[in-house]
């Protein structure tokens, strides 16, 4: 027989202990791990940016002590000073940027019917690496329009407002004709109704001759009309300077203008295929013909995206390429939360859609707009990857923020522990606000 | 309209058509809307479609043409990129160390986290919300400030290099969030459940085990797609602790010195190392947006 069963009291020594125990069991994977790999680095690191470059021994900093001089030179290096600067330029535009073309998404997406496939599209980049996201925009900002699908989109838009010039290298043969590619060229002696004009270029490569040229036209004079011709001046071989020769091209395309005395431009013409072109019922006077500054505009050689001045305005539009879809999902679901009936009734008193927007929708989306910019400003601190996979070597010192720049410091090849320990810490000191900030929302909940 | 629907018959408003003409008005009215979107949407699948027909191209082509001359073209596509990085270089088994990693630095912190989440959530222990108060501290911690002592560490203890130290670098820093998301959805879990489950005398490693980890099973999934995307995507980690058993993003980041001449393997090893994320995000996007929700403060 078993004795009487006593219930063990709820709340009894034994009980609190054996918890305790299973708590310790429970947590001690993370607390061990948390301790070795994330605070005590922590520590190591903040002592570590007080100590000169390879200052270690054992498992603590040592030796070299520097005071204050990382510090120092963190902000008094140029390329230190350029990185923190960048970084700066991060934090004012691309949490905000990301955070709006997020909101007008969400509110954008919730008219269409097929906002599952838009959001999906705006999400995806979400998956990919931002390292392999630096690959893809380094392909798309090449500077080659022929190459760099940015550059060539620009370049269309460019040339369907202004195509660019037939002619871009060319120069006039003779010295009859004056000026320069910027004002264009004009024949020096004024000639009259009924008279012809020779018109030659030269330095022309073979590859810019205008497609359909052709033998250039013998010319004929007719009354009331001043004709002429633009020719390629020259034929493999040799010939004679100034001079139309059987085996010479004639140059379609080409603007030409007709210039009275007062230096009015009265008549344009464009050239055929054999660099012919005529100035009909020009009347009595004297006019100069010439070639337009249009015909030599240098063609579009791409926006240098790459370069150091635009470097990292593309870098972060690549950034926000990544992160309008979280913004966009994150500040959607805050919307569906939003009751209809509020958005209903704003409308129902006669608000327009942009009033509902800014009057109803924002005021009640702002804790969500909040936590995605939070979460944005974060990650802007630390964002690496996609600058150094997207900067060319030669602009890496001018994309760099300050996570490029503790790597570089501290493992590429400068290897000064102390500089990149106090950048590191320098990166830690800007995140603190939101760590207390996070801090308070938790003990406000419990 | 109005008057136009009385001399339709004694009936005054005839609902179907009504709303047929209302429904036709309101679809017009949007009509910019759904050509503004449209845009938008092209122009975010623009640059990932441009790097895959880019890695569709041979050198030759691609030195004179644009990748949008596939459109016009497409008898220029060729795998033979592809074949050539498959066969020829050691991206694939940089992309088997990187499905290592990504495996191991996405199941160990979710055991790791679990067991401390349910503590956290449902064992009292004295100085438990101190604790979760610093473990929500190092939720924005930069792992820039443990580069430098654990490259020390791992020098020390032979973690250097090796696939078990990237993994361990990982479990560490996602652990945190894995925490802290965790412990907020296990404490959602009704209380009498747990509480009748102790009194039928179960253990509490039972209790986890057989309840606990399945009604958990959505958060769990959310972290693993979360934690998985970010260990395949790891390039710093891997470029500090490792020098020869590196993940595919850091041998392609070797690669980028010599963009212009190189194209024809970066471009098709980066979507190659695309491949795996895009599916997962495209098969659990659901889990992936859930923990985006519940977490968005790292």
């Amino acid at each position: 027989m078993e004795p009487p069963v006593v219930a063990a009291p709820p709340s009894g020594e034994p009980g609190v202990l054996r918890r305790n125990a299973v708590a310790l069991g429970f947590l001690l994977p993370a607390a061990i791990l948390l301790t070795v790999m994330v605070l005590y680095p922590t520590i190591y690191t903040i002592i570590r940016s007080f100590f000169g470059k390879d200052a270690h021994e054992g498992f603590l900093p040592s030796g070299q002590f520097a005071g204050i001089d990382n510090y120092k030179s963190l902000f008094t290096t140029n390329i230190l000073v350029t990185a923190i600067k960048n970084s700066a330029i991060w934090i004012l535009v691309a949490p905000a940027l990301v955070t709006a073309i997020g909101l007008v998404f969400a509110v954008l997406t919730e008219r269409i019917r097929w906002a599952v496939a838009f959001k999906a599209i705006v999400f995806m980049p979400m998956a990919i690496s931002l390292f392999a996201t630096g690959v893809i925009w380094h392909v798309m900002y090449i500077k080659d329009p022929s190459q760099g699908a940015v550059n060539a989109a620009i370049g269309a838009v460019k040339s369907w407002v202004s195509t660019p010039g037939a002619l871009s290298s060319a120069s006039p043969s003779t010295p009859a004709l004056t000026g320069s590619p910027q004002s264009g060229y004009v024949l020096q002696k004024p000639v009259s109704a009924g008279s012809t004009t020779l018109l030659g270029l030269t330095a022309i490569p073979p590859t810019d001759v205008p497609s359909g040229a052709k033998q250039v036209a013998t010319l004929q004079p007719k009354a009331g009309a001043i004709t002429g011709v633009v020719w390629r001046d020259f034929k493999p071989g040799g010939g004679v300077i100034g001079k139309p020769e059987q085996g010479e091209l004639g140059l379609p395309g080409v603007h030409v203008k007709l210039i009275d005395s007062s230096g009015k431009t009265v008549q344009r013409a464009t050239t055929g295929d054999d660099g012919s072109f005529t100035f009909d019922k020009v009347g009595s006077g004297s006019f100069k013909p010439g070639i337009a500054a249009s015909t030599f505009a240098a063609p579009f050689g791409g926006v240098s995206w790459l370069g150091s001045r635009l470097i990292t305005p593309a870098v972060i539009i690549a950034y926000i390429w990544v992160w309008a879809g979280f913004a966009m999902v994150v500040i959607g679901a805050g919307l569906a939360a939003i009751s209809r009936e509020v958005l209903e009734a704003a409308r129902t008193d006669g608000a327009t859609e942009w009033q509902v927007f800014r009057r109803v929708t924002v005021p009640m989306l702002a804790p969500v707009l909040s936590v995605v910019f939070i979460t944005m400003l974060i990650n802007v601190l630390k964002v690496f990857d996609i600058v150094i996979s997207i900067a060319p070597g030669s602009t890496q010192s001018d994309a760099a923020v300050i996570a490029v720049q503790m790597w570089r410091q501290s493992f590429g090849g400068v290897n000064d522990f102390g500089l990149g320990s106090a950048i590191a810490v320098f990166l830690f000191l800007l995140v603190i606000p939101v760590l207390l900030l996070n801090v308070r929302r938790f003990r406000r909940e419990v | 309209m109005a008057t136009y629907e009385a001399d339709a018959g004694p009936i005054v408003i005839t609902d179907p058509s009504e709303r047929t003409a209302a429904k036709i008005s309101r679809a017009v009215a949007k009509t910019p809307l759904h050509i503004f979107l449209a845009f938008v949407a092209l122009l975010w699948l623009m640059p990932t479609l441009g790097l895959f027909f880019t890695s569709l191209l041979s050198p030759t082509d691609y030195i004179s043409n644009g990748w949008w001359k596939i459109f016009s073209k497409p008898s220029l596509a060729t795998w033979a990129n592809y074949s050539n990085v498959w066969n020829t270089t050691d991206i694939p088994t940089s992309l088997r160390i990187t499905a290592e990693i990504a495996i191991g630095g996405t199941l160990l912190p979710i055991i790791v986290a679990a067991l401390a989440g349910y503590a956290f959530a449902w064992v009292e222990f004295p100085g438990r919300d101190w604790l979760f108060v610093l473990v929500i501290a190092l939720l924005v911690v930069p792992l820039q400030m443990a580069l430098i002592p654990v490259f020390h560490l791992y020098n020390t203890f032979h973690l250097y290099d090796t696939i078990f130290g990237l993994i361990l670098f990982h479990t560490s820093f996602g652990l945190p969030f894995a925490i802290f998301l965790l412990r907020n959805f296990f404490i959602g879990i009704p209380k009498d459940i747990l509480e009748s489950a102790r009194i039928d005398g179960a253990s509490e490693l039972r209790i986890f085990v057989r309840l606990i980890l399945p009604l958990g099973l959505p958060a769990i999934a959310s972290l693993a797609i979360f934690q998985f995307l970010w260990t395949w995507n790891d390039l710093l980690v891997a470029l500090v602790m490792a020098r020869n058993t590196t993940p595919i993003t850091v041998d392609i980041f070797s690669q980028l010195r010599q963009f212009g001449s190189n194209i024809d393997i970066i471009a098709p090893a980066s979507f190659l190392s695309m491949i795996i994320p895009l599916g997962v995000f495209f098969a659990f996007q659901r889990y992936f947006v859930q923990g985006l929700l519940a977490g968005s403060v790292k």
